[in-house]
This record gives C-alpha cells, structure tokens and sequence, in this order.
C-alpha cells in the first residue's frame, strides 16, 4: 500500500461540496448553514488535533499511552450515551461496563488470533472503531428500554404481582431492546458492498490497496464489529435494566426526565 | 384462607411525590373487606403496600403476623395475589397467561379449574386473550391469579371497566370464591353499594373518616 499525502488544498477543495449542501441549504430555507458551518469546522478541528495526538503516540509506541486514549475514548462514549439513556437510572455504570468490554475483548481477540500486531497503528483505529460503534448500539438499546419500561409498566407490573423476578418480567423488553441497537449493524453488514461501500474499503482503495486485500480488511473489521458490538449491547441492556427495579422486585417510580 | 391476615402499624406512603397516606394504623381480617375512597385516597397505594409492589415511607405492614420485609417479597405476592384495575395480559391464548404465575415457580396450573372459578366456561383455555372484550380479559386475570392458589386476592376496582350485568357475574364470582372456597378477599372500589354487597367490613381512607 503506498503511503497516503494529502495537501491542505486538497482537504480545503473538498469543501466546495459543503458549499452546495449550503447553497442548497440556504435555497430551500433549511436554514441548516448555521450548523453545517459548525460541522465542518468542529470535524476539522476534532480530527486534526486527533490526528496529532495519535502521530504522537504512533511515534512513542507506547502501549500504554494507546490504553489511556482508549480509556478517554470510554470515558467520553460513557457520557455520550447516557445523555441518550436518560430515563434508565444508574445507566453510567453499565454503559462504562459495556463500552471498556467492548473494545478489551475485541483488541484482546485481535492480539490473540495474531489479527494484527500490538502495535499503536493498528490499536488505536480498531479500539476507536468498536467504541464508537459500541457507544451508538448500547445508546440506541437503552433509549429504547427507558421507553419500553415506560411505555409498559402496567404490563410489567401485573407480571410482579404473580411472582415474577424482575428479570423475568423484564426479558421481553430487555430482548425487544437489544434488537433495536443491533439491528442497524446487522443490516449494515447483510448489504456491504450492495448498498454502500463501508469506509474502511473505500479508504484503503483510495490509499492504493489491492481491492483483495481492501476486502480482506474491511471484513476483519466488520465481523470484530459485530462481535464487539453485540457484547456491548447485551452487557448494557442485561445490566441497565437492573435500575428500573428495586432488590425486592419492585418497579422504581418513573419521573420524565429521570437521571 | 388461613392466616391471611395484614395489619398496619402507623404507614405513611406516597405515590408520584405526594404523599397519599399518612400514620394508617388499621387491620385487615379474614373474608372480603372493601376499601373505600375519593380518588387520590391512597386506596390503591395501600393494595400495592400489601404485597409488597411498593413500601411505604414509613410504617410497618404485617401478613400473617410478619414484618412483610422479612417475607420473601415473591412467595408473598403469590400468597397475597393482586389483581390490576385494568387487564395487563401476556401475548398469547388465555391458557398460557393462566399457566404463566404457576410455571414461574416450576408449578403446572389447572386451567379448566381457574378459569371456571373465575366465571369462565374451560372453552376459553385456547383462545387469543388479546382477542376478548374487556369484561373477558378482567376475567382472565382473575383467573390467572387464582391459578397460583392464593390465600388472598386484592382486587384493585375489579368491576370499574364492566357494564352492570359483567359487574353482577363478577361480584357473584367473588362472593363464591370467598363463602366456598375460603379466599380472602381485600376489593378496592369507589361504589360504596358494591362494597355493601361484598364486604363484611368497609375501610373508608378518606382522610376525616381515618380514626
């Protein structure tokens, strides 16, 4: 693969296609030209100070330093889905539990299978990924939980007042949850290559890659995701779930915007 | 019933931030007792307190001469069954939903049995329980409650969703299940004419009537 070398008037011309999702913006009154300024500059900012802090640390070859970024990656995915989970109570904890999971048995399978090698280059982008992806799945599990819970707490209720475990009168919910925040990866990954070209594809080949060997990549990545992703949503729902009841079985009162 | 007896000692509870009962001290007895209110009295608060759904704030509430928070909080809600005001049933036909509170604890139902002392013809057993009228479905839950065998049954306003004829099938079956069978019966109901007819003692939680 020949290394890739970008100018920063390649990267500024390709915002002339911003400039036309802006005209056309402006053209039908979105008034979206406000927030896809903020877009382009936030993603330029995010990705160019990213980028150094990832040169920096392919260049120290520190493990370490590789784990920290990971951990901050954790702390900031935490915070980000619990904003989406905010009627689960306690939901931080197992949100954190699902992400650090995630994305610790994915790196450890990775390393152990001989994936790839233990170094910051191939760490960093494929922790990052499955985080990322984790975050959105355990977000969108959980947002859908709080609603179910909601939604059926009578149901739930009556299914207490027979004797039921928590856990047995949550099942169909947690079930119903998980699907929902797996689901996208799933059909994601049925029409690869049909219906999009997934990004890591497409980077290699603009990189120069053998579409073999882009294909053979993109597929490592896709199949760790939706392993890695699959635990984190299991993880989060069969642990988030827990906050909606009290140790005697009791389902905890609902408040709209419940922390 | 055999010692299906609750008793409250100074229980103060609330619901949704309010607080709905305030220092209740009363006893509950064998047979039906009606417990009476406005809305917003606390009446089916205080169900829940029974079988442990909730837990008051403050207070003790006792079955059987124990501490509820001592009991097993889920063998005493298949002791003391409460069936909701309005019918919550499982997807699936009315057998499985009767089938479902004994199987969770590796027990097997007599569904003919449950649902004909609940008013319902063994007709019922395969049919879809989303699928029937609402005084059917109150019905169901009756007898799904039954088929776990209770000492007692709180019933929270079983009849408030019926018409007059339903209502009257309803309370006979309630009247059978207590002078036949032996269950106890606590009904929560804002008709003070049913609790009359069903109860041999009336409650009333309005907050002037407490004493």
């Amino acid at each position: 693969m020949t290394p890739v070398d970008i100018t920063l008037t390649e990267v500024a011309a390709s915002l002339a296609l911003v400039a036309i999702a802006a005209a056309v913006s402006l053209w039908r009154r979105a008034e979206l030209e406000g927030d896809l300024a903020v877009a382009v500059l936030r993603s330029f900012l995010q990705l160019t100070a990213v980028g150094y802090v990832i040169q920096a640390i392919f260049d120290s070859d520190s493990l370490w330093l590789v784990a920290l970024l990971l951990a901050g990656m954790v702390a900031v995915g935490t915070f980000t889905a619990r904003g989406r989970a905010r009627r689960v109570p306690g939901a931080l904890r197992p949100i954190a539990f699902a992400l650090s999971a995630a994305a610790g048995v994915t790196l450890a399978l990775v390393l152990a299978l001989d994936v790839f090698p233990a170094e910051p280059r191939y760490l960093v982008p494929v922790g990052g990924m499955v985080i990322g992806n984790a975050m959105t799945a355990a977000a969108v599990a959980l947002n859908r939980l709080g609603d179910e819970v909601s939604a059926q707490a009578r149901p739930l209720e009556a299914t207490l007042a027979l004797g039921a475990t928590s856990h047995q009168a949550a099942r169909p919910l947690v079930t119903g949850s998980l699907r929902s925040g797996l689901i996208p990866l799933i059909d994601q990954t049925k029409t690869t290559g049909v219906v999009a070209f997934p990004g890591t594809l497409v980077g290699a080949l603009v990189a120069g890659a053998e579409p073999i060997d882009a294909v053979r990549l993109q597929l490592i990545l896709l199949w760790l995701l939706l392993g890695s992703v699959a635990l984190a949503g299991l993880i989060a729902t069969s642990l988030g779930y827990r906050g909606f009841f009290t140790g005697a079985h009791q389902l905890r009162e609902m408040r709209p915007a419940e922390e | 019933m055999t010692a299906g007896v609750f008793a409250l000692e100074g229980v103060c509870a609330s619901r949704g931030g309010r607080s709905v009962l305030r220092d209740l001290d009363l006893e509950i007895g064998e047979g039906a007792t009606a417990l009476v209110g406005p809305s917003g009295a606390g009446k089916s608060t205080l169900l829940r307190l029974l079988n442990r759904l909730a837990d008051p704030d403050r207070g003790t509430v006792r079955f059987a001469g124990r501490d509820v928070c001592d009991l097993d909080p889920l063998e005493l809600r298949r002791r003391a069954c409460l069936v909701p005001q309005l019918p919550a049933l499982l997807p699936g036909t009315v057998a499985d939903n009767v089938r479902y509170g004994p199987e969770l604890c590796g027990n097997e139902a007599d569904v003919p049995h449950s649902l004909e002392l609940a008013g319902l013809g063994r007709s019922y057993a395969e049919r879809e329980a989303g699928r029937l009228s609402v005084g059917e479905q109150q019905r169901v839950m009756l007898a799904r409650a039954l088929a776990l065998e209770p000492e007692v049954l709180l019933l929270d306003e079983p009849t408030s969703a019926l018409d007059s004829r339903t209502e009257a099938g309803v309370e006979a079956t309630l009247m059978r299940l207590v002078h036949e069978h032996g269950v106890s019966v606590v009904v929560v109901t804002h008709d003070s004419g049913q609790a009359r007819r069903l109860a041999r003692r009336t409650i009333d939680l309005r907050p002037e009537a407490a004493g």
